[in-house]
């Protein structure tokens, strides 16, 4: 009785808060401006399917991918098993699917223990990537400190998660065989029981048995409450970040309809310059690019809430191997840390409150902008469909059209291309003298 | 000789229209080495007897620097003066020699109201040599010669055209060898995103150096580009390496004009 009320209680407790956080996740991300993102659903689907289910991104570099591939299956099919763990937990059974499956139950555990032994191994080699390899792209700058720790937690996690499954089930084993004689035959477990529960009293069997049991859903909920403090939220959001992709050329950037509308009035022969706007228009304060992170699109910040800082795009930045401070990874991490503070700042302040920061300066600088060759690398190696590009093009935007700041030499050729139509000084009249030059 | 090399208003005077316009580009027009590039793309057309024109003086910047650079202004601005010419013209079909050019008259221009087939110069050549119109004999002098093709990122990664430059280089009877980043991993050579009019920023190394550098590995006679800007970046590399003298840079429409002895 006392262990349901037990696991009642962390299952509300570790529900609750964590939807709270997923409350104030999506309020921050609808803190972003709106972009339309729900046509062609045919081809959304098939490319949530193909880069998020199936990882289709991911294999452009494959030893990452297998490794990170058993973790991704042990992590899917592992909640078969936590179904029945939540059963067992709130009527108080023991396995309660094993008599009614049979042989299909023992296949069941079988496939999982398989896989989480391969998670395991999986998670030994990322830690050791991290930490003793040193992968070149995991120990950047950007990567001291939090974000750091933050990848070390998350896979110490997996391996205590692991760890709990192959504790219970080992010690279910032998209480299993002295109770009926037999083993449960499940692949893995049925070596783990003899090789360290071997001699064990049924006393300590049991409690090795449920400190394996409570361990692993205590683990559950942490890991779960822990997500969305840490990058690895992508667990989640790589789906609906797919899903929302952009489907159109990487080549092209947004047109701004603001600027659609001014331009037009100044090449209307028409226009009268005196005209008042009519009445009824209203007067919107609009902002030529992006200052902070309320001034991106929604799917902008969905992209930094799903970034979980691998790294990919800034070791294939060509401004990032060449020594320049540039990296897209620290574009989509300072805009993820950016949109945090503000959001707790309006949940705090009230939603006016303005802290005199902006993502545009304090997080980010104008040499990291400037260094941008707009050449979609990061865009095309994210293996969850980031773009980091459009909000590098979104702060040059605010830079250029708002404070006219830029380096000198583009002003100079923003000036020859308003002149005469070309980025250099050459006159627009000898265009076609080529044709008659040998 | 001569090129012959029809404007629009020329054609518009003579009653006559023309199947395709032929977007020369910034580059194409003013940078003497881009010239020959037009040039070699113009012997092309006038072999094939392909129906096109130029704007010539009433041609100006797509506006794409100036978008890229953030200054969505100036780049509407020139869209669409552009814009009204063309469609003045009534343009249907557009090939151009530039990747920035093909990128922005293609995907930017529509929503501005300006909507026209446009492709690259090596898809159009390809159309030509599977449509007969122009035969190689071999290779010519490229025949036996190691090829590498640097994929313009414009042309490659933002648009996916991959292929068409590859099939024509390997027309020539040459080796065609891939730089170990190619095709949507290709590295790019430094000059996107208005950073050809600026000084690199602050960092260990030039990215063009780099990208030579990787282009110089697969031990390459030539270097082929199909970008004026990337051509520039590149020649510029394999000077900075001293090897002027054994590796040519040159574009996918030189190579052919020049093994059709054009």
């Amino acid at each position: 009785m006392i262990s349901i009320l037990l696991f009642s209680l962390l299952l509300i407790v570790g529900i609750g808060f964590f939807s709270w956080n997923v409350y104030k996740m999506r309020s921050n991300i609808n803190l972003g401006l709106d972009i339309d993102r729900k046509d062609n659903k045919k081809q959304r689907w098939k490319t949530m399917l193909l880069v998020a289910l199936g990882q289709k991104k991911m294999f452009k570099r494959p030893i990452p991918a297998m490794l990170h591939l058993a973790i991704y299956a042990a992590f899917i099919v592992t909640q078969i098993e936590l179904i029945e763990i939540f059963i067992d937990g709130l009527f108080d059974n023991h396995r309660t699917f094993h008599n009614a499956l049979g042989g299909f139950y023992t296949f069941i555990i079988s496939f999982i223990e398989i896989l989480s032994l391969l998670a395991l191994i999986a998670t030994f080699a990322f830690l050791s990537r991290r930490n003793l390899i040193k992968v070149p792209r995991l120990v950047m700058s950007e990567m001291k400190g939090w974000p750091k720790m933050d990848g070390n937690m998350i896979l110490f996690m997996e391996l205590i998660l692991v760890s709990c499954i192959f504790t219970m089930n080992g010690a279910d084993e032998m209480i299993h065989i002295a109770k009926t004689g037999e083993s449960y035959g499940f692949t893995i477990s049925q070596f783990i029981g003899p090789m360290f529960f071997d001699g064990m009293s049924m006393h300590s069997l049991h409690i090795a048995e449920k400190v394996g049991w409570w361990g692993h859903i205590i683990m559950v909920f942490t890991f779960l409450n822990y997500l969305p403090y840490s990058k690895h939220f992508h667990i989640f959001l790589a789906f609906p970040n797919t899903y929302y992709s952009n489907l159109e050329a990487k080549g092209r950037l947004t047109n701004m309809p603001a600027v659609t509308k001014e331009v037009s009035l100044m090449m209307d022969p028409n226009a009268d310059p005196y005209a008042v706007a009519p009445e009824g228009d209203e007067v919107v304060q609009q902002k030529f690019g992006a200052k902070d992170v309320t001034d991106l699109t929604w799917k902008n910040l969905m992209d930094s809430y799903t970034c979980t800082e691998c790294g990919r795009c800034t070791s294939s930045c060509p401004a990032n191997v060449t020594g320049k401070l540039l990296s897209p990874r620290k574009i989509m991490m300072d805009t993820r840390d950016r949109l945090v503070e503000v959001g707790d700042n309006k949940r705090k302040h009230g939603k006016d409150y303005e802290d005199g920061k902006s993502l545009l300066g304090d997080y980010i600088s104008e040499e990291e902008l400037w260094a941008c060759t707009s050449c979609n690398a990061c865009v095309e190696e994210c293996p969850v469909n980031i773009d980091p590009l459009s909000i590098i093009v979104d702060l040059r935007r605010y830079l250029v059209m708002e404070e006219s700041k830029m380096p000198t030499e583009l002003a100079g050729m923003l000036t020859n291309i308003e002149n005469n139509g070309a980025p250099w000084q050459f006159s627009q009249a000898d265009r076609l003298n080529w044709a008659n030059e040998d | 000789m001569s090129l012959i090399v029809p404007t629009m208003a020329e054609m518009m005077a003579k009653g006559e229209s023309s199947e395709y316009l032929f977007w020369v580009g910034c580059s194409g027009s003013f940078d003497d080495r881009a010239k020959k590039i037009t040039k070699a793309l113009v012997k092309i057309l006038n072999k094939c007897d392909v129906n096109f024109a130029v704007l010539g003086a009433e041609e100006s910047c797509t506006g794409d620097p100036a978008k890229r650079a953030g200054n969505e202004f100036t780049f509407q601005m020139q869209a669409m003066m552009n814009i009204q010419v063309l469609d003045g013209y009534q343009v249907n079909k557009i090939v151009t020699a530039c990747p920035h050019c093909f990128n922005t008259l293609k995907n930017e221009y529509p929503e501005l109201g300006g909507n026209y087939e446009v492709i690259h110069h090596t898809q159009l050549i390809q159309e030509l040599i599977n449509q007969g119109k122009l035969t190689l004999e071999g290779g010519g002098e490229f025949a036996g010669k190691k090829i590498t093709f640097h994929d313009p990122c414009y042309l490659g990664r933002a648009n996916n055209v991959f292929e068409a430059p590859r099939s024509l280089i390997e027309k020539l009877d040459s080796e065609l060898v891939e730089m170990k980043q190619c095709k949507s991993k290709g590295l790019c050579c430094g000059a996107g995103g208005a950073q050809m009019f600026k000084e690199a920023e602050n960092g260990s190394k030039e990215i063009n150096i780099e990208r030579t550098e990787q282009a110089l590995d697969v031990k390459p006679d030539i270097i082929a580009t199909g970008c004026p800007f990337c051509n520039t970046m590149m020649t510029d590399g394999v000077k900075n390496f001293n090897k002027e003298d054994s590796v040519q840079v040159l574009d996918v429409a030189e190579l052919i004009a020049s093994a059709a002895n054009l």
